[in-house]
């Protein structure tokens, strides 16, 4: 699809909307649908979308393998790290009241670096597949 | 949906196959979306109609596009899946009727969430509230078991750089 020229066009469009989007279900999922998971997945559709237009290798250039990798670690020490940061803080592992002065607050702080881990993991894992899959079609140099 | 399903289960090519299970995947979310379940929606619209259509497609590419003819009838893994269909039927049985307010999930989980949610975590949310503090062990549980899965991909799908070292 890399010479089709109405599909690179639109792609280009609908790129940055798309990653808005998964901003929007990220930080707004506190009071509308969505969550880090949706939108874990919509940045990685997003970027499976590019790499589906633009190219495998283009993809790998704007997204490394590299950091893909580290993504899936680093979510999920992201949000075990809330968790060491309410123990440090005084509190039980994963306890968000400890992480702000005003309990509610930690509350809101706690819920939001979750959400981050959760969205960077699902995003790093989906890409890691999808990597892996469009990998063996290619022969090997 | 059940035509979906039907026409799936008789049809031999795997592209249709695969297009079918994208499509029901799409029903399945419309119908979370009438039963007010936005969020579950929103993650089966994306993550079943989108991602595992463009992976099944992908893998779709790496072998042939119909599917070999069975050697003979299965029978028994009809036989077994129906029996399977029936217990759970059954089962549904013995559950309160669908949106019966005097269920037990409404006596006592279900008003907690729903009165102390937005003072307690100030999440308006409550899908957000409940998944992310009151069951953050259980969301932790998932992202590790998410991280997991990726990290068996990887350990499957791997080239190894040293088995092409050794060729030359």
């Amino acid at each position: 699809m890399k010479h089709d020229l109405v599909l690179r066009v639109v792609a280009k469009v609908f790129l940055p909307f798309i990653l808005l989007f998964a901003l929007y279900v990220q930080f707004h999922g506190d009071f509308g649908p969505g969550g880090g998971f949706q939108a874990g997945v919509i940045i990685a559709a997003a970027i499976i979308f590019y790499a589906l237009i633009y190219g495998l290798e283009n993809a790998r250039r704007v997204v490394p393998e590299w950091l893909v990798e580290r993504m899936m670690a680093a979510g999920v020490l992201v949000y075990a790290g809330v968790g060491v940061a309410g123990l440090l803080l005084g509190g039980n592992y994963l306890d968000y009241f400890v992480l702000d002065l005003d309990p509610v607050h930690g509350q809101h702080r706690g819920i939001f670096w979750v959400e981050v881990g959760v969205a960077i993991t699902v995003s790093g894992v989906m890409l890691k597949i999808f990597y892996m899959f469009a990998d063996r079609g290619t022969p090997e140099q | 949906m059940a035509v979906t399903v039907i026409v799936l289960a008789r049809s031999r090519n795997l592209f249709a196959v695969v297009v079918l299970g994208s499509l029901y995947s799409f029903l399945m979310a419309t119908v979370l979306v009438a039963l007010d379940a936005v969020d579950v929606a929103m993650t089966e619209a994306s993550v079943g109609a989108g991602i595992s259509t463009v992976l099944l497609l992908g893998a779709l590419y790496l072998c042939k596009s119909e599917e070999a003819k069975p050697l003979h009838r299965p029978w028994l893994p009809l036989v077994v899946a129906s029996a399977c269909g029936l217990v759970l039927v059954y089962g549904t049985i013995g559950l309160p009727a669908f949106s019966d307010p005097a269920a037990p999930i409404h006596a006592h989980v279900v008003p907690r969430y729903l009165n102390d949610a937005l003072r307690e975590t100030g999440v308006p949310n409550v899908v957000t509230a409940v998944l992310a503090s009151y069951r953050g062990y259980d969301t932790l549980g998932e992202t590790t078991v998410v991280f997991t899965a990726g990290a068996g991909v990887i350990a499957l799908l791997r080239r190894r750089r040293d088995r092409k070292e050794q060729k030359k």
